[in-house]
Order: structure tokens, then C-alpha cells, then sequence
């Protein structure tokens, strides 16, 4: 299955098989007006199966949420047509307005104007918590 | 603007330097009674809670200064939708300082982050409590003379009692403390605390059901209450409830130096027949209660330049 190349952008590449329309979603690429491609399932040597994401000139991306959904994503960056860097990504301190506190509880499901926050509490085990509820956070696989 | 929110806001010396201060705000009330004159305190209640509010009512009074506030979210503005972050917005031009209690985690820190005066968290849901976990940290250094190396015993609901995940907080970063956390297997202590407070810190723990095989080891007993709620069905809390009672018989191995804290208010987990023992420290640890949030707002108060 062959996708045309991009020539400014980003590949995100290694991401497990099943988990680029999480990344999708998180990254809000549904909501902005560049080129996307998800390869879904495409073989792999190291995970078996994988899928890919492909970015043809996007805006300004927060990539710091890859770390967390997938800590073994790559990120390529593209400059004309060529490969210019090759990222593993850390996992962020914060995470902002990406994930939502699943704690009913919580302020942020009642107070308008709240920025979402989530902090890394545990790096070892990838865990964030609500920096208001300290609710742990978790993808909403809808 | 500083504020206290969580436990961890502060600094271990500055816990010790409030702790220094509420001691003596508690020996000499007298060189306290104008500190606040003309300053005011709002309480803003949006629900109820009798002993937290009276308290900071009644430490603002001492301090000579006023208070203004609110004890339900039914008698606020907020019953008419206003948010958290406007409330505090209009009240910070009425008050120099506001103690919130809110049912909604983490209210106190979105206050916070909108509030031109220092905002004291009084409990915010099943969250945090961070004025309690102080009143505990005063009682237990009062009654011991330390605030190191002893063997705490916390009792009870561990799993969703709030004060003795904060009071943990506290205590990982004292010197020699050793934590028996005793609890029917649905009420053990949640693993993030665990993990993330006991073990990460290096404490000693050990997890035990019964309370009286263990007490002969105890310096504090920090009890909870066992609600029925907590339990999946009535036969296990009808089994359990009585071994989280304590009773003379059960007291009867205990250190004769032994304290018994509580948070309070009690149901029936502390038989009353206790209160006369001069271990009972709950009522001490109440009034203590009142001199650390003295403390408290001097602290604040000064921090803020007011």
C-alpha cells in the first residue's frame, strides 16, 4: 500500500497497532484543514503490526500527548521531502486542554474557562493525574 | 499570591515554623488579640461543615479581625450558576482573605488561580484538607514533643479518607516515622498512595486487619470511621465494623504514652467511655485545630503584605 510522501510535515511512525485514531482524536487533526493519512496495521519488524500517521503541513501540533498515549512513537520531521529529525518523545510535565478529568466530581466538569491540566506523577508507570482532583487520567477510547 | 491548597504547598520548615507559631499564639492569646484588626476573613461554604467553619470563625475573632461568609452553596450565589472563579473575583474585594470549602474537587486551586487574596482550602470534597492534616501534625508534635521517629497507627477507612492520605504526606517527610495501616481489605489504603507516598519516600509500613494485635506498638492511633456505605454488601461490614471500634478492652494493651487522635465527628468508632483517658487527644487535637489556623492566616496575611 503505497501513500504519497510528504514534503513538509511529520510521520508518526511506530505507534501500536490500534492506537492512531486515539492520536488522531488527541491531537485534534480531524479539526484542522491539512493532509492526513493513517496506515493502520502496516507489518513491522519490532511491534509485529503498527500504524503510522502521516502530516502534510499541519499547524502548530502539541506532540507532547504522543508520550503519553505511546511512549515508543516516533516522530519524523520533514523538510522538503527530507527526513530532518527523528524524535522519541518524553513524557511532558503537563499535559494541557488534551484530556478530559473523568472524575464527576471534579471541578473542571462544572467550572467554565478552566483549563484541563494533568501532571506527571509517576514516570516509571506513564501517570498522570488531574492537577485539580488528582483523579488519574486515562484515554476515553470512544 | 500565595495559598494553601494542598499540604505539600508548603515547605517542611514552614510547617514547622506554623506549627512553632500556633504553639505560641496558644501560650500567650493576648500578644495575638489585635494581629488582624480591620482585616477580614470570608468563609465560603459551599457546603456545610460546622466544626471547620467555627473554627476559622473563631481564629479570625481572636485575631481581632472580622469575619463575613457563607455556611451553604444554597445561601451563595453560586445557586444561580455563578462560577468558583467569579465568586472569589467579587469577594476579594469585600475580604482580605478566604477559607473555601467546596463539594467539588479542586474548587480551592480554579479559586486560586482567579483570587487577588489568598485563598485557605477547608476541604474540598474527598480531596484534600490541608488545615486538618496541620491540626493533626500540631497534636501529634504537642503530645509527643516530636514530630520524629514514632509509629503511627492509622485506623480504619484508609481508602477514602482524605485526612489520612494527607497526614501520610505530612509524615513522609519527618524523620523515623513508621506507619501501621490497619483496615479491612476494602478499605486498604489506595496503591497510588502506596506507591507514590510510602514506598517512594522510603517509610516503613506494614499493612495489618487487626488493630489489637498491633497496638502494643503504637505511639499515635489515628482512628477513622468505617462507614457502611464503603462496603459491597452488609454481611462483610456487619463482620467488620465492631474489630474498627475502640473500646477500653482493646485499649488495655496499649503504651501508657499513647495518643488517640480523630478527625472528628465520631459515630460510634471511639467508645465514649475512652474520653476520659488522658490518651484521648480529639478534643485537644479540636482546640489545637483553632491556634493553627491562627497561625495560619497571620501567615498568609503577611506573605500578601496586608
Amino acid at each position: 500500500m503505497n501513500i504519497d510522501s510528504i514534503k513538509n510535515g511529520l510521520v508518526i511512525d511506530h505507534i501500536r497497532a490500534g492506537g492512531a485514531m486515539d492520536l488522531y482524536r488527541l491531537l485534534r487533526l480531524g479539526e484542522m484543514d491539512c493532509t492526513v493519512a493513517i496506515i493502520k496495521n502496516a507489518p513491522s519488524v519490532k511491534l509485529g503490526r503498527k500504524d503510522i500517521i502521516k502530516i502534510d503541513s499541519p499547524d502548530e501540533l502539541d506532540l507532547g500527548v504522543i508520550g503519553f498515549v505511546d511512549p515508543d512513537a516516533t516522530v519524523n520531521v520533514i523538510r522538503d521531502g527530507v527526513l530532518v529529525d527523528k524524535r522519541r518523545l518524553d513524557l511532558p510535565e503537563r499535559i494541557v486542554n488534551v484530556l478530559k478529568c473523568r472524575n464527576p466530581r471534579c471541578i473542571t466538569s462544572v467550572e467554565p474557562g478552566l483549563d484541563r491540566v494533568f501532571y506527571l506523577s509517576d514516570r516509571e508507570r506513564h501517570t498522570y493525574r488531574c492537577l485539580y482532583c488528582d483523579t488519574r487520567a486515562e484515554l476515553d477510547r470512544k | 499570591m500565595r495559598h494553601l491548597i494542598d499540604i505539600r504547598d508548603l515547605a517542611q520548615k514552614e510547617i514547622l515554623a506554623l506549627l512553632d507559631r500556633a504553639g505560641d499564639i496558644m501560650e500567650h492569646p493576648a500578644d495575638y488579640r489585635e494581629a488582624c484588626r480591620y482585616k477580614k476573613l470570608a468563609t465560603l461554604f459551599f457546603e456545610p461543615s460546622t466544626r471547620t467553619r467555627l473554627s476559622f470563625e473563631a481564629a479570625m475573632m481572636e485575631l481581632g479581625g472580622g469575619v463575613l461568609g457563607f455556611s451553604e452553596a444554597a445561601s451563595s450565589s453560586a445557586s444561580k450558576g455563578e462560577s468558583v472563579a467569579d465568586t472569589v473575583r467579587v469577594v476579594g474585594c469585600y475580604a482580605d482573605i478566604i477559607a473555601m470549602r467546596h463539594p467539588k474537587e479542586g474548587a480551592p486551586l480554579a479559586a486560586a488561580l482567579h483570587s487577588s487574596v489568598p485563598i485557605i482550602n477547608a476541604g474540598d470534597g474527598g480531596h484534600n484538607h490541608p488545615t486538618q492534616t496541620l491540626t493533626d501534625l500540631f497534636t501529634i508534635r504537642r503530645e509527643l514533643g516530636s514530630l520524629n521517629n514514632f509509629t503511627i497507627g492509622l485506623c480504619g477507612d484508609l481508602k477514602f479518607g482524605r485526612t489520612v492520605h494527607s497526614l501520610i504526606a505530612a509524615l513522609t517527610r519527618c524523620e523515623g516515622v513508621r506507619f501501621v495501616c490497619i483496615s479491612p481489605e476494602e478499605l486498604r489504603l489506595p496503591g497510588y498512595v502506596r506507591r507514590e507516598l510510602l514506598e517512594r519516600s522510603g517509610a516503613d509500613f506494614t499493612e495489618v486487619r487487626g488493630l489489637e494485635e498491633v497496638m502494643p506498638e503504637l505511639d499515635v492511633l489515628y482512628m477513622t470511621r468505617v462507614q457502611r456505605e464503603r462496603f459491597f454488601n452488609e454481611e462483610d461490614y456487619l463482620r467488620l465494623k465492631d474489630s474498627y471500634i475502640l473500646t477500653p478492652a482493646k485499649l488495655a494493651s496499649a503504651r501508657a504514652g499513647m495518643r488517640i487522635l480523630h478527625p472528628l465527628p465520631r459515630v460510634n468508632e471511639i467508645d465514649t467511655a475512652i474520653d476520659a483517658d488522658p490518651r484521648a487527644a480529639y478534643f485537644r487535637q479540636a482546640l489545637g485545630g483553632k491556634f493553627v489556623r491562627m497561625a495560619l492566616i497571620l501567615k498568609l496575611l503577611e506573605e500578601a503584605g496586608k
